[in-house]
């Protein structure tokens, strides 16, 4: 920006009014066409249902959202909804089984034995090893009863052979999402497979599924440095809500959640009233009636209750300091309001004036200029912003230069933001990229499918995903700046600093040459 | 510089917990295996027939000068997308300047233009949503852009200014080199990044132009005069194939195109680089991680291309070794053993040299051996347990049936012709592919799985803590266990620094 005339920064700023604007109304030109697209049914159960033409090609992808995460898991059984996740894969009453009467006698053998090993287990005195030993035995001999029934694998082998692809689920701490994409004429044949495992999982394979999710856990958190620093920097930054615990739950309760944990969460949380599920494609609004077949079947249940705990004001600054042989790093987090604040947009845009590409203001001062940063970036809703969730910033030092450096230069940045207005320039960039990105998001059936799920979930309407527009366009420098002063003190930040320490077996080497 | 960036991603990617670690696909279960017990509703549900849909191809057009242009318009919405393939990568660098290719992607763009610098581009560009990248990879670089329909004819012509003229700058280029560095001090950081990367150097060999890696010396080595000697070899026409997708005339498009690139001199045609591809040494070899609780194990060797005639059969062979959820790996090492949550393999085909043929778990330390074990013995049967029917026509109806995702969009039918384009494949590959598949037997199954499958061929690496190994590798009857070496080479005035860091 330095080296810019003042004509050719006023050129610059006429540029992005007009690309603003034009960007903007094509935003209502597809909220326009999208109003033609997009049919929305709520069944008497309660369940939302989109459908949303796009026949480009006879294709079609869904997204089904639930709205339960592992923010809901019941204490003490962390990482629950997503061990469920995975549950949702195993089949269900009809599917994977070659006989379900007999397998529902074997897997309640399951549960029984299992109960029994856990109780012993779980005895903080007296707890007898040779009974201990003959329970574990008991359970292992049930579940081999019942594993004869099963047939592994066969949901997803069923989805597969007719074509599915990229099937797979997610569970974050918000909310549970099942997608997959499949030729249109198997419309029908995914909506007996969706609403059949909505309604009616079995929990079969159980406790071998929670094995892989405990080689999940190892994979994603304990075996990996960045995993290891956002476990320690969440439990540190939140000290009531449930965003304090890492969504695939600690070690000690994943590794003693039961099956019959896993079906109360589906009783209260899987209930048609907390799902949304939207379908795009080569579908049509005469498909509704066919949907409706399957989908009305799941019996109704109350929504959900909402949570009681909101996380309280945090009161002085808090600090993880880890050592670690790996090289160094550093995260900080604010707290902030969830999605719903009126502020929403302003933390959108702070986040884009100072992290979006190579005009964003951490790569210029961290990344350009003072050259201590391989890569900088500030995030909103961190781990999650339907309830209130943290504005983070992440930097990753350059060779030579430490956390504590990063930690400086970017508090440099913040106060800049609080104590000078953000350029028109850097607002109306902003609000260009906001408009052209929902544009771009429009160009496959999967993205359009989350997307519309997504908001009409969360704002009752998906109109609010090109109606979010209008939020964005309002945001004014003095909303940044006053967002910025209200949220960037110092005694509602938490940070972690990862700091190299060799492994003890290397130190010697180390010293001899070279670095592991 | 690549693995900072990924390492970055990786906060978000950490927050939300998919069920499968890969893009899995399935074969149907065996009839017989069900009993008259069970109802099977599904069965029921017609399937009527697929509308009948044939994707638009784009439009080819040679240049005189050899360039080669593929139009595909699309006016769903209001943007222009375009890339510029340009044939030499990383593989063409010698090892001395290993590191060359990223640095010159990188550098290309940020440096910008003889007439605006790299940091005015971005303003530019931001402004108006637009972006313009380069970038480097193992066979090519390539330059790309999208913007809004308006903004087209200003953003092209930044693409046609950088190819023309760019400025490649000392200062943007010591930028890249401190985040390339920055990706070499923390390429051990990771353990399944370590697993990779040496999976790879074991089947092609440390020294090989696929494999070798960027050190701290050779990046530094690089000069803006090697950056500019690369530029001025690589970018002629017939070196170059342009592929543009989305919402234009394609009549005007050509007039530009023709207008920017009719006047560029042919150049000398691209040599591919002299290789060999001996395979791996077999054995076991092993790198040790204290910090970790679950080890990557990776079973590899050579594989093919997809020019090979066996291409096909050996597609339905993956399917069923690897391809998802009812394949034999998938099968036994996670849902019958709850061994590892990510479990993936392949006998891969590349363009044009041989692929990777891997097979890749991870599991907790303490099942290392059994898992080794467990995808040791999968590799086995695929010689000695014969495929069945049910195998064979799920694994048909797995591929077949989910062949229109190939190209479902016109940026996958624009994207696939390209690659034909790149590698001088024919561009009917995607047709041809389904009739191959379709003509697969268990006889070719059991021929490619004989050909191509040996054992004793393959190398295993682990990478975890050997602390924790519950029984010691040698008991995989392999042989004695080979240390790799992972310590990045570091100039001493460097060390000392890193080491003073970490204290502060």
């Amino acid at each position: 920006m330095k080296s810019f005339s003042a004509t050719r920064l006023l050129a610059l700023a006429f540029c992005v009014v007009v690309a603003l604007s034009c960007a903007g109304q094509n935003v209502q030109q597809e909220l326009a066409g999208f109003e033609k697209k997009v049919t929305v049914k709520v069944l008497p159960n309660g369940l939302t249902l989109i459908i949303c033409q796009r026949p480009e090609a006879p294709v079609f992808s869904y997204f089904t959202i639930v709205d339960a995460g592992d923010a809901n898991d019941p204490g003490g059984e962390s990482g629950l909804a997503h061990m469920f996740e995975h549950l949702a894969f195993k089949g269900t009453k009809d599917i994977g089984t070659i006989d379900y009467a007999a397998e529902k006698v074997a897997l309640d053998k399951v549960e029984t034995a299992y109960a029994a090993y856990d109780d012993e287990y779980r005895k903080r005195v007296g707890q007898d090893p040779a009974k201990l030993k003959q329970l574990k035995a008991d359970f292992d001999a049930a579940e081999k009863a019942a594993n004869q029934y099963v047939i592994p694998n066969e949901f997803t082998e069923i989805a597969e052979a007719n074509g599915a692809t990229g099937v797979n689920a997610e569970t974050s701490l918000d909310a549970t999402q099942y997608f997959w994409s499949m030729p249109s004429n198997r419309l029908q044949l995914w909506a007996y497979m969706e609403s059949d495992r909505i309604a009616n999982p079995v929990p079969r394979q159980f406790y071998r599924e929670r094995s892989v999710v405990m080689e999940e856990r190892r994979m994603r958190i304990d075996s990996n440095p960045i995993g290891r620093m956002v476990e320690q920097f969440l439990a540190t930054a939140y000290v009531a809500h449930p965003y304090h615990r890492p969504g695939v739950g600690w070690e000690s309760e994943l590794s003693q959640i039961t099956a019959t944990e896993a079906a109360a969460f589906h009783k209260i949380y899987y209930v048609p009233s907390n799902i949304v599920i939207a379908v795009v494609g080569d579908v049509q609004p005469s498909d509704l009636s066919m949907l409706e077949q399957y989908f009305g079947a799941i019996p109704a249940g109350p929504k959900p209750p909402e949570m009681t705990t909101v996380e309280p004001p945090q009161t002085a600054e808090k600090s993880v300091i880890i050592k670690d042989p790996t090289q160094p790093l550093y995260l900080e987090g604010y707290h902030r309001p969830d999605y719903r604040d009126p502020d929403d947009a302003v933390y959108d845009a702070i986040q884009d004036i100072f992290s979006n590409g190579r005009t964003s203001r951490l790569y210029r001062s961290l990344v350009r200029d003072q050259q201590i940063a391989a890569e900088a970036e500030g995030f909103s809703g961190f781990p999650g912003d339907k309830y209130p969730g943290l504005f983070a910033f992440f930097a990753v030092p350059n060779q030579g230069h430490t956390p504590q450096e990063m930690r400086t230069a970017i508090h440099k940045e913040i106060d800049k933001l609080k104590t000078t207005d953000v350029t028109d320039e850097e607002l109306a960039m902003f609000k260009t990229r906001a408009a052209a990105d929902l544009l771009r998001g429009l160009d496959d059936n999967q993205g359009i499918a989350e997307q519309l799920a997504l908001y009409q979930l969360r704002y009752g309407d998906w109109r609010e995903l090109f109606n979010q527009l209008n939020k964005i366009n309002a945001v004014t420098k003095a909303d940044i700046r006053r967002v910025a002063n209200k949220t960037f003190v110092d005694s509602n930040r938490t940070y972690a600093m990862v700091e190299f320490q060799p492994p003890a077996n290397q130190q010697a080497a180390q010293a001899q040459g070279g670095a592991q | 510089m690549k693995s900072t960036h990924i390492a970055a991603l990786t906060i978000a990617a950490l927050l939300s917990y998919p069920v499968f670690a890969q893009q899995p696909s399935t074969v149907t279960v065996p009839p017989d295996t069900k009993t008259a017990i069970q109802a099977e509703p599904w069965t029921k549900i017609p399937i009527p027939p697929l509308h009948a849909f044939q994707p638009e191809q784009p439009t080819r057009i040679e240049l005189k000068n050899g360039m080669v242009i593929l139009l595909e318009p699309d006016h769903e919405l209001p943007f222009i997308n375009g890339t510029i393939n340009i044939r030499g990568g990383a593989r063409d660098i010698p090892a001395n300047k290993a590191g060359l290719i990223d640095l010159y992607g990188d550098a290309w763009r940020t440096s910008g233009t003889a007439t605006q610098n790299g940091d005015q581009l971005d303003d530019l560009l931001e402004a108006k949503a637009a972006k313009v990248e380069t970038g480097g990879d193992v066979d090519s670089t390539s330059i790309s852009w999208n913007c809004l329909t308006k903004d087209e004819d200003q953003v092209f012509d930044i693409v046609v200014d950088l190819l023309e003229h760019p400025a490649f700058s000392d200062q943007k280029l010591t930028l890249s080199k401190q985040q390339a560095i920055a990706g070499i001090v923390r390429r051990n950081d990771d353990a399944s990044g370590i697993a990779e990367r040496e999976a790879a150097r074991l089947v092609y060999g440390k020294d090989s132009p696929y494999t070798r890696q960027p050190e701290i010396a050779t990046v530094m080595s690089v000069t803006v005069d090697d950056l500019k000697a690369w530029h001025d070899k690589t970018i002629t026409p017939n070196n170059m194939i342009i592929a543009v997708e989305g919402d234009f005339d394609p009549a005007a498009m050509e007039k530009s195109l023709r207008a920017a690139f009719e006047g560029m001199p042919r150049g000398a045609a691209w040599p591919k680089p002299e290789e060999n591809f001996p395979g791996p040494k077999p054995g076991v070899y092993a790198v040790d991680k204290t910090d970790v609780n679950q080890s990557n194990v990776w079973i590899v060797g050579l594989g093919t291309e997809r020019r090979n005639p066996d291409y096909y059969a050996l597609v339905v062979m993956n399917e069923i070794f690897s391809g998802g959820f009812g394949s034999r790996l998938f099968q036994d090492v996670r849902t019958k053993q709850g061994l590892a949550y990510s479990v993936s393999g392949a006998y891969g085909a590349s363009y044009d040299h041989p692929g990777v043929f891997y097979t890749a778990a991870s599991t907790k330390s303490e099942s290392t051996v059994q898992a080794t074990k467990a995808m040791l013995d999968q590799i086995h049967k695929l010689k000695t347990e014969p495929f069945t029917q049910a195998e064979l026509v799920s694994a048909k109806d797995q591929l077949l049936n989910s062949f229109i995702f190939r190209f479902d969009t016109k940026e996958k039918v624009l994207s696939e012709a390209a690659q034909l384009e790149f590698y001088g494949y024919p561009a009917d590959f995607l047709t041809r592919y389904s009739a191959g598949i379709e003509a697969v037997t268990l006889a070719d199954l059991q021929r490619v799985a004989n050909k191509y499958i040996d054992p004793s061929k393959l190398a295993v690496l682990v990478v975890g803590n050997q602390a924790q190994y519950g029984a010691p590798l040698t008991e995989l009857n392999l042989g004695p266990v080979q240390p790799v070496d992972i310590t990045i080479p570091m100039p001493a005035a460097m060390r000392q620094q890193m080491n003073g860091a970490g204290t502060e």
